[in-house]
């Protein structure tokens, strides 16, 4: 057993875990967060994506010991308070979701993907650099759409700043 | 918020729970005192059990109980069923082997279930079932089905001599034969309908609960049908009795029809919950779904067309192999016969038809519906054929197919069903047009001189949905009727909860159903709630399933608003003093027409639960039930067009442009609509391209994994040009057909299509892997 200290969601938390104990488990099984969904255990679906210091990674592949010390953010800690963040926002307006189970990874590897490559995202390398992510439900169209669409509002955020 | 009614691209109500992490699926739900389920599974495809020693596993820290397939047959529970009986032509029934939920004496596919660990930890109860030592002695496995129905084979069960399940048949051969006997030209094709795994990305789970002193049990279910799973679970496993089970399905993250079946694990759940006295859940991981979950297609096919010298179709003669795996779950024998055959007359007139199916035991994971469900199967079969026609006979694809369209409707095919309407010219000239297809022939060339290989390909599918009329069915063999319930609960404050039988596990149903009551009503979608999903709640339903939730589902509580109309406009004529043949309906209000007096929803309501000043005789309040049973199928149909080119050094297969224009009757909310043609398209190129549930010969499934089994991704897909031509369907009050399998129907021939196309070269079967490709194009 060990104690891992980590900030989720902007709050400070102190957990008693099993060394083996991934990142994901101790979201969903510790903190209640359930949001972050694990679909296939070997990191190639992405519904388990959350944001560690800022990045992209699959917490189904990440122990606890990995993240200790570090900032965790996950599906439930992006909106500020009533306000959608322009990437939930966007996967709502363009129907980008269908049974919703992929979705909070697919958002969380989605603004890592528009933080990386601002504007100069295009249909083509969305599509590459979503590869890790796999939904069975929308064929990716309305993902794509929703997607450029949040790029789109997320850079004209960032310039009015 | 203004009216979204019938046909307005109204927003999701349920995508804020999704988009911030708040949906609530059956692996999020925590129950007191709950323990965790690991099953110790088969790793031989077909082997006798001779021992389980379970002492080292009882020995493992935090373990509660380790229970055997030997314990749980002792106690009685019910083996599986398949729920959809059929007769060979002989006559004789189906032979359906025994399938008991964990195997005491004999496994016959990896992944079986041998016994089960509860622990107070997942982690604990799966490094015990680890220690569970199972001895077995290996039989000889059969994979393959022309090997399975060859002499010799290894035997699966002693009710199905030769593997053979049952030998069917539909429609005239002695006709058929007297039609290809005179055909001026037959075209022919051997096709292998690739297995896929149907891979929805939530895994399969199950939260058993059980109370000792009202003897009741709850399941937490990942079911696309909890009130057929509750009737299943009671009527034939002996788990409870159903008014001593509920059965809750709430968000679920896909089914594609592979979460329609009570599998193994929900039972061993509930019967563990009971025996250890602890809620037990038990979750998938993404190998053991690959593993259990039931697979979908599998079927080789000899298909034969004939022709008259003006190039009519005159006979279609089908002979296929479907594999159903290693047991039959619960509507497997449907899927490759009433579900197949009958719709192999396609959009065409042709006066006679006979198919013959063979269903076969394997050693592989068990067969049923996946999206679709037996149509991609005969949607493929039949537009290969056209295409392979077209090119043998040299006319133009679609001129072959205008040729035979059936204009005339109603039509009677000779494979039972009657197509109610369609305008089958319609949509493949939407198609033709949204694709350019008069100026392909001037794209392929200057692709030629370029040096690559462009291709265009047609698939003009159809499809029965709107499953179905429970007479007919039931006349043809199924357990069940297929109707569907709903009660509509007008509150006192005015506000609706819909409850339906339909389930939504990513439809949309929330938003869709919603727009109909409230468009009925003139309020908003915000003042509608729908509930599904809990057999404690909604009184009936069969589920979602075949494209069926608008036609069915919705007709139902179209049904039940007619009567909670009917009554709010007594109330409403008795109150102020009009006939109710008076009163309209408007922006929520209840008028009296070509008048100024109007009472508002809410204030009807209130009286009505007021009950202070109704009409004399009248019961009190403003709720109505109804079931609505379809009086035949719907008939979805359309035209799909892909345009790909194929790197001939490579054999790799890149879209140009995909078209989809379907008729799928009134759209209820287009955005929704497309978005399941998206999905569908997918799952339908997925297979014509890149999936296959791949078994070697000694049954271990290769593609266990997604490292191994190809899901489309996003790269691999292009942007759907998607087209809608519309036809009212006759035989329901919206005039809708359901639009959830179109896409994963009509989607793989026109692929392969193209890619035949492309290549000059019709030998190519699915997945057209590159590897595939090139051997095409070099040998």
């Amino acid at each position: 057993m060990s104690t891992i200290r980590l900030t989720v969601n902007g709050k400070p938390v102190s957990v008693e875990v099993e060394d083996r104990t991934l990142l994901v488990h101790l979201l969903r099984d510790h903190l209640g967060l359930t949001g972050t969904h694990v679909g296939c255990d070997t990191s190639q679906c992405g519904a388990c994506t959350v944001h560690i210091d800022g990045r992209a990674v699959k917490s189904c592949t990440v122990l606890v010991g990995q993240a200790n010390g570090t900032s965790i953010t996950t599906i439930e800690g992006i909106a500020n308070g009533d306000e959608l963040h322009p990437m939930q926002a966007a996967f709502r307006d363009n129907h980008g979701l269908q049974c919703g189970f992929c979705t909070p990874g697919m958002i969380m590897a989605s603004i890592d993907i528009v933080r990386r490559h601002g504007a100069g995202l295009t249909e083509d390398i969305l599509r590459q650099e979503l590869e890790g992510n796999i939904c069975r439900c929308t064929g990716y169209h309305n993902i794509v759409k929703s997607v450029l669409d949040a790029a789109g509002r997320m850079t004209a955020a960032q310039a009015a700043e | 918020m203004g009216i979204e009614g019938i046909g307005a691209r109204a927003l999701r109500k349920e995508d804020k729970r999704f988009i911030t992490g708040r949906g609530r699926y059956v692996d999020d739900i925590r129950l007191h005192g709950m323990t965790y389920a690991a099953f110790v599974r088969s790793p031989y495809a077909h082997a006798k059990v001779s021992a389980i020693d379970t002492a080292p596993a009882l020995a493992m820290p935090g373990v509660v109980a380790v229970l055997t397939g030997k314990e749980l047959v002792d106690d009685k529970i019910g083996n599986l069923i398949c729920g959809w009986m059929i007769h060979s032509r002989d006559g004789s029934p189906m032979k359906m082997g025994a399938w008991p939920a964990m195997a005491p004496e004999t496994v016959r596919f990896v992944g079986q279930a041998v016994a089960v660990v509860i622990a107070e930890t997942r982690n604990q109860a799966r490094d015990a079932a680890e220690a569970v030592v199972v001895t077995y002695e290996e039989l000889p496995a059969v994979v393959d089905m022309r090997e399975a129905v060859a002499s010799g084979a290894p035997q699966l069960h002693p009710e199905a001599p030769g593997n053979v399940i049952f030998d069917w048949t539909l429609g005239d051969e002695a006709a058929t034969e007297v039609a290809f006997n005179a055909a001026a030209n037959i075209v022919s094709l051997d096709i292998t309908n690739n297995r896929l795994a149907p891979n929805a990305i939530e895994p399969r789970a199950a939260i058993a609960e059980y109370d000792p002193a009202e003897e009741h049990f709850t399941l937490y279910t990942t079911s696309q049908n909890p009130h057929v799973a509750r009737l299943v679970l009671s009527a034939f496993y002996n788990i409870a009795q159903e008014h001593k089970l509920r059965v809750i399905a709430p968000d679920v993250g896909g089914g594609f029809g592979s979460k329609i079946f009570i599998y193994p694990e929900e039972m061993v759940a509930l019967w563990a919950a009971k025996k250890t006295g602890r809620p037990v859940k038990w979750t998938a991981d993404r190998t053991e779904s690959f593993l259990t979950d039931a697979h979908g297609r599998d079927h080789l096919t000899r298909a034969e067309m004939a022709f008259d010298k003006d190039n009519r179709i005159t006979g279609l003669r089908v002979k296929t192999h479907a594999n159903l795996g290693a047991y039959m779950s619960l509507f497997s024998s449907s899927v490759p016969t009433y579900l197949y055959a009958t719709l192999l007359s396609g959009q065409y007139d042709i006066p006679n038809i006979f198919a013959e199916v063979i269903s076969v035991y394997t050693n592989t994971a068990p067969v049923d519906a996946y999206r679709g469900a037996g149509r991609p199967e005969a949607s493929y079969v039949v537009e290969r054929l056209m295409e392979t026609a077209a090119r043998q006979l040299k006319v133009d694809p679609t001129e072959l197919r205008r040729k035979n369209f059936i204009t005339q409707f109603p039509h009677q095919t000779p494979v039972i069903m009657a197509y109610d309407i369609g305008d089958f010219n319609a949509s493949l000239d939407a198609a033709m047009k949204a694709i350019d297809y008069a100026g392909f022939a001037a794209r392929k060339a200057k692709a030629k001189s370029e040096g690559r290989l462009r291709g265009i390909g047609v698939s003009c599918y159809i499809e029965a949905c709107g499953i179905a009329p429970s007479k007919a069915v039931g006349s043809l063999g199924a357990g069940v009727g297929l109707w569907e319930s709903a009660e509509v609960r007008v509150n006192p404050v005015g506000t609706i909860e819909v409850l339906t039988g339909s389930h939504s596990h990513g439809q949309g149903h929330e938003t869709a159903f919603a727009q109909v009551v409230a468009g009925r009503l003139g309020i908003s979608i915000d003042q509608v709630q729908i509930v599904h999903g809990d057999t404690d709640k909604v009184q009936f339903g069969m589920g979602t399933y075949g494209s069926r939730s608008a036609a069915v589902g919705l007709s139902a509580i179209v049904k039940a608003m007619e009567k909670v109309e009917a009554k709010a406009k007594k109330i409403v004529a008795h109150q102020l003093e009009a006939s109710e043949n008076d009163i309209v309906i408007e922006e929520g209000q209840f008028k009296v027409a070509g008048t100024d007096k109007a009472i508002a929803l809410p204030m009807v309501a209130l009286a009505a639960y007021t009950a202070h000043n109704l009409p004399d005789g009248m019961e009190p309040g403003l709720k109505e039930s109804a079931f609505y049973d379809p009086t035949n199928f719907t008939f979805p149909a359309g035209a799909y067009i892909c345009e790909v080119e194929v790197d001939a050094d490579t054999g790799k297969t890149s879209f140009v442009n995909f078209v989809a224009a379907d008729d799928f009757g009134r759209l209820i909310n287009p955005m929704i609509v497309e978005g399941q043609v998206h999905g569908g398209l997918a799952q339908g190129i997925g297979q014509a391209l890149l999936e296959h549930a791949v078994y070697d010969e000694n049954g271990q499934l290769l593609t266990a994994s997604f490292m191994d089994y190809a899901m489309p991704r996003a790269e691999d897909l292009p942007s759907f040009n998607i087209q809608h031509t519309m036809t009212e369907c006759p035989g329901n009050p919206l005039g809708v057909k359901g639009c959830g399998e179109a896409g994963a129907i009509g989607a793989s021939a026109a692929v392969i299509n193209a890619i035949t196309d492309a290549i000059g070269n019709n030998d190519l079967a699915m997945p057209a892997s590159p590897d595939r490709v090139w051997h095409a194009i070099h040998g």
